[in-house]
């Protein structure tokens, strides 16, 4: 047992991170700095260097373009670019449709998809929920009939995440309404979201912004050979996807790095007549995060490390659902906290005013952004299996009941 | 990064659960507790033949060779069995500061004892008025002839009852409060005019008050540098740290899968109550607060074998809070979920319970180290 990086592994992410401090564009690291989330444009722009670098397919095999990493280097990578901060790469891109199109792809589904999600060339997006399908998954009701070389697919999807922006859509439909398991009766469809068709309309979310969609399925036409695996085998391959790669998830980069820009502002506040972060009472919150994240942090290298050593089971760790559960609660602790620090000035809706001014003010745009994050990352513990889910998974996966 | 244990390890492991499998069972166990001693000195000499008792000695001492990492897999087994035997005091208090501090005579003299069996050591450094602070030492150490003369008292030594010799603290120099001039000796429990108070604490262990009052020691008695001993005593109450911490993971287990299995077996409403999904989450929240404090212990462990630096100490600081917080969760889920039975003394889990209580309290508690890493934000 050795929990101390190797030279190499110390060496890795030096050079990581100063790659990242020379090629991140300072205007993006300086918006994402004040507490917002990454713009497409500056998703799409970071991800064009990494991928330029041969950093992009993360967890990707060589030959379609990975950079060949230990889960370690993953991980290190992970932190060192949220820890920037830099847009994350597209999670729908790279940890899921990449690894589903390399594990169940045919050739020409990966020689054509691969390169291109590699560049965000294509923005996919995930077309799984729907509105009697959440947590229970597999009650999903949209149909594809096939015909001829066709499937006709009719229904809605729900909670899409940047449907608006995407250019494909990743999506389980039903392809047998009559089998003996709900199941059993599953596709996996890519499909082209210019298809006529489709209908997406925004839903605001209570940060007041856009971020979520319906998308209406009507008649859509998409092609056989834009089915993922087998026909009525699509729960495999959503299992696959969900299961896959989950170390990532708790997502400790980012924690830390709003914590660390907490304290920065805590530092420009005054309570009681003095700097906000010399007060007893906030110090100790800010240590009780501090060492929750250290716990997370050993626990993950622990599930990273036993997923390397299991290499090729398939079956995810059910120690990710800890990762899941406590990254998120802790990810939710930073946006109370920000929050928290900003004071009244986390009250007011900025965005729009701001611009206009044209005066920048870093603190009233951080202070504002601040509930903005709060209010967006309560959906941390809902997406990705809510965080009750985890639980089950851990009842059934560890506990055997 | 690597968290697979070696295989010398895994025999280490294997033996030590095979022993306590045969000889540790909870009816066995309480045995032990009603002997005179408090514990089993039968016991105490299978682990000298096992190796357990020199496990952090240097094989020239008739030790194992062993650090911080086997240390952590022997408490962990003692946590799950709740072993009653002096070994913290002994091996991990007493055997840090020798490792630490001592001479090559006293090591010579000392070690091979303790390896085999022979002598039982203890750390007597706390005192009443002292809480949780490690400089507020007023016993003192008076320069006498060719030696020096201790005054004072001490509170709550861990199985101070049983130790044939203390590594006790006194103050050679300074005031109350101040970190130097605190050295440690070793001190014979027969020595004139110490006498000692045993008694049981909360989780059916023992401790002594010791009461020292012109009590004579040599100059050979010295442990370290005269005037230097919080430099050994923090090093040392890391190393207890990093011990309990891997204990209390045992006992987390323990209750755990005691917890597990009850929920299997109570029926209520016609139907095990591990079919309600209140319990199951509650549940699955005890394990991710164990594997949590599990993470904790192996830091602990991890910087224990690190040199001492502010890092050092700042990270043993979180785990102790980490796990202490863990424990308390785990261990008061375990009785909720029991219910009445879990109240019982005839019961394991109200066992481990207070043995986990008593932990939290051993070396500051999580109030205590969470302040001063309070103090410590950047």
């Amino acid at each position: 047992m050795d929990l101390r990086f190797t030279p190499e592994e110390t060496t890795f992410r030096e050079d990581v991170r100063a790659f990242i401090r020379d090629n991140l564009p300072t205007d993006i690291r300086d918006r994402m700095r004040l507490g917002h989330g990454p713009r497409k444009e500056d998703t799409v722009r970071w991800q064009r260097i990494l991928n330029k670098q041969g950093w992009a397919g993360l967890s990707w095999p060589k030959e379609w373009g990975g950079p060949g990493w230990t889960s370690i280097q993953k991980m290190i990578f992970l932190e060192e670019n949220q820890v920037a901060p830099a847009p994350e790469l597209s999670s729908f891109n790279i940890t899921m449709i990449g690894p589903v199109l390399i594990q169940f792809g045919t050739d020409e589904q990966k020689r054509r998809f691969l390169p291109r999600a590699a560049n965000l060339d294509d923005w996919w997006c995930q077309g799984f929920s729907e509105p009697g399908a959440g947590s229970d998954l597999a009650s999903l009701k949209t149909s594809a009939k096939r015909d001829g070389d066709v499937y006709v697919v009719n229904g809605q999807k729900i909670w899409t995440s940047t449907a608006h922006l995407a250019d494909w859509c990743f999506l389980l439909v039903r392809t047998n309404p009559n089998a003996a398991k709900r199941q059993e009766g599953i596709s996996f469809l890519l499909v082209d979201m210019k298809t006529p068709g489709i209908t997406v309309r925004p839903i605001i979310s209570i940060d007041g912004a856009h971020h979520l969609n319906e998308v209406f399925f009507d008649d859509v036409k998409v092609p056989v050979s834009m089915r993922v695996f087998e026909e009525n085998k699509g729960w495999d391959v959503a299992k696959f996807l969900l299961g896959n790669e989950r170390t990532g998830i708790a997502r400790l980069g980012k924690s830390k790095e709003r914590v660390k820009a907490a304290k920065a502002m805590a530092r420009e506040v005054n309570a009681n007549g003095r700097p906000l972060i010399q007060d007893a009472a906030f110090r100790q919150r800010v240590a009780q995060l501090e060492i929750d994240m250290q716990a997370l942090e050993i626990t993950q290298y622990r599930v990273i490390s036993a997923y390397d050593k299991a290499k090729g089971s398939g079956r995810p760790d059910p120690l990710s659902s800890v990762l899941k559960v406590k990254g998120t609660e802790l990810l939710q602790a930073t946006t109370e906290l920000a929050m928290d620090v900003a004071g009244p000035l986390s009250m007011p809706v900025w965005a729009e005013e701001l611009a206009a001014m044209n005066e920048p003010d870093d603190m009233l745009e951080a202070a504002s952004a601040s509930t903005g994050s709060y209010l967006f990352l309560r959906a941390a513990s809902i997406y990705g299996g809510t965080n009750e889910i985890q639980k089950n998974i851990l009842t059934k996966a560890v506990l055997g009941l | 990064m690597d968290f697979e244990l070696s295989d010398d390890q895994r025999l280490l492991q294997d033996s030590i659960t095979r022993l306590l499998g045969d000889r540790y069972a909870f009816e066995q166990r309480k045995g032990y507790v009603k002997a005179a001693e408090g514990f089993s000195p039968a016991l105490w000499s299978q682990y000298a033949e096992l190796g357990l008792l020199g496990v952090p000695f240097a094989e020239e001492y008739g030790g194992f060779g062993g650090g911080a990492q086997e240390i952590m897999l022997v408490m962990q087994a003692f946590g799950r069995a709740l072993i009653l035997e002096p070994y913290l005091a002994t091996v991990v208090l007493g055997g840090t500061a020798l490792q630490l501090a001592g001479s090559d005579g006293q090591k010579a003299e000392i070690f091979p004892a303790v390896a085999e069996g022979r002598m039982k050591l203890a750390f007597a450094h706390s005192e009443r008025q002292a809480r949780y602070d490690l400089s507020d030492v007023v016993t003192t150490a008076k320069r006498s002839g060719g030696g020096w003369v201790l005054d004072g008292a001490k509170s709550v030594v861990t199985h101070g009852d049983a130790a044939d010799k203390l590594v006790l603290s006194a103050r050679t120099s300074g005031d109350r409060y101040d970190a130097d001039g605190i050295t440690l000796f070793l001190v014979d429990t027969a020595a004139a005019g110490l006498a000692r108070r045993g008694y049981a604490t909360r989780d059916e262990q023992r401790a002594a008050d010791v009461a020292l009052s012109n009590v004579t020691v040599g100059d050979g008695d010295v442990l370290g540098e005269v005037g230097n001993g919080l430099a050994i005593v923090q090093p040392i109450v890391e190393a207890g740290i990093a011990a309990t911490g891997a204990e209390s993971v045992g006992a987390m287990e323990a209750m755990h899968s005691m917890t597990l299995e009850y929920s299997k077996t109570r029926e209520q409403f016609g139907k095990p109550i591990g079919s309600y999904q209140v319990v199951q989450h509650r549940l699955a929240d005890m394990f991710m607060t164990m594997e949590q404090g599990r993470s904790m212990a192996m830091l602990a462990t991890m910087m224990v074998e690190e040199p001492e630096s502010a890092e050092r100490t700042r990270k043993i600081a979180m785990a102790k809070v980490g796990l202490g917080q863990a424990a308390r969760y785990v261990s008061q889920s375990a009785i909720q979920m029991h219910g009445g039975i879990g109240m019982t003394e005839e019961y394991a889990v109200g066992h481990y319970f207070r043995r986990c209580m008593v932990i939290e309290r051993l070396f500051g508690d999580p109030a205590y180290y969470l302040q001063r890493l309070a103090e410590d934000v950047e």
